[in-house]
């Protein structure tokens, strides 16, 4: 019964904004593997969601929810 | 002789830190990052300035531009710039401490689009939660003294006033600020943003300023490296002359060749 509940879950997608952009994700999952799906894998960038900042060590535990905003910065020139 | 050259004490502290080199160098709007490279080797310099933008995965540059910055061995001040709140600012510069392993931020929280002028409340209310958190600020402020006086006071230790509006070039605008603020604060003082000379930043050093940022003036000279060297040797050269005491300004001219003994001198009558 339980497992039934997490594929019909898994099937649900959920709408965020990536850097601005639409993007769509199934339901539940979680910052790190967005970030691998995205292709940010392995590189040198930082993540805020909503605004708040969302430290490396809270990427595996922490689940999007449809209307986040998800900011990904990486280093560039700057005075 | 006792130069500065000669005295190993004159380094700037900043946060109980000591850098060799008074020039603080951008890394934004050169030509090139080649070019980049070797302004920063020109610059001699300890310390540059580098901020964080929205990355695409497509894009790679912020990868191949983080290495040239390791390579130059400088330490790095990342910067909010572009935030325009306070919530704003601190959420940067806490992507800012963990991208970049550092506890120094250049804190820039801009309250007007037409000449990027500091938002005082705002910068203020990062400063001291940035403080709280241990972070190393050194904020891009206005010459306005009752400002750098609550942010001395909120635990920034070192200030970095503007000279002009951010890519300017325009100098020292108002010296009467900025020499108020040098008789009245005992942190560092770092002219940041609107030079556009080497004479102006000698200027600022002989004000008794502890070093300058700089960014625009380097990057957009024609030759970058050349221009990186030359403020290198001004600010120098300002130091010197700071250290070494100006002498008073007169109204009428005094001699400087002995008047006794002056030949063809007649007493008339």
């Amino acid at each position: 019964m339980k497992e039934g509940i997490q594929e019909k879950h898994a099937m649900h997608e959920i709408t965020l904004s990536l850097n601005g952009e639409a993007a769509r994700l199934p339901a539940g999952t979680a910052l790190d593997q967005a970030l691998e799906r995205w292709g940010y894998g392995g590189r040198r960038v930082a993540v805020a969601i909503n605004d708040t900042f969302a430290p490396r060590s809270s990427w595996a535990e922490r689940t999007l929810d449809d209307g986040d905003r998800i900011d990904i910065v990486a280093p560039v020139g700057g005075g | 002789m006792n130069t500065l050259k000669d005295d190993q004490h004159d380094a700037l502290e900043l946060y109980g830190e000591a850098f060799t080199s008074r020039l603080l160098l951008g890394t934004a709007l050169y030509p090139s990052p080649a070019v980049m490279q070797e302004a920063i080797a020109a610059a001699n310099c300890d310390m540059v300035t580098l901020g964080l933008r929205r990355q695409n995965p497509a894009g790679g540059d912020g990868d191949a531009f983080w290495q040239i910055l390791r390579e130059s061995g400088c330490r790095l001040l990342p910067n909010t710039a572009g935030c325009r709140s306070a919530r704003e600012a601190i959420t940067l510069a806490e992507m800012s401490r963990e991208l970049f392993d550092t506890p120094w931020i250049k804190l820039e929280v801009i309250g007007d689009d037409y000449n990027l002028q500091p938002d005082p409340f705002g910068l203020l209310e990062a400063a001291r939660e940035l403080i709280d958190q241990g972070f190393k600020v050194l904020p891009y402020c206005t010459d306005d003294l009752v400002l750098c006086q609550r942010l001395r006071e909120a635990g920034c230790q070192a200030l970095m006033p503007w000279g002009a509006p951010i890519g300017t070039g325009r100098g020292l605008m108002n010296r009467y600020a900025l020499r108020t603020l040098r008789e009245r604060l005992d942190v560092p003082l770092i002219i940041d943003a609107g030079l556009g000379a080497p004479s102006q930043a000698a200027e600022a050093m002989e004000m008794g300023f502890d070093g300058v940022l700089l960014n625009t003036a380097v990057a957009k000279a024609r030759r970058p490296a050349a221009m990186a060297s030359a403020f290198a040797r001004a600010i120098e050269a300002g130091r010197e002359a700071h250290s070494a005491g100006l002498m008073e300004r007169r109204q009428t001219a005094s001699p400087s060749t002995p008047t006794l003994g002056q030949p063809f001198w007649h007493t008339g009558g």
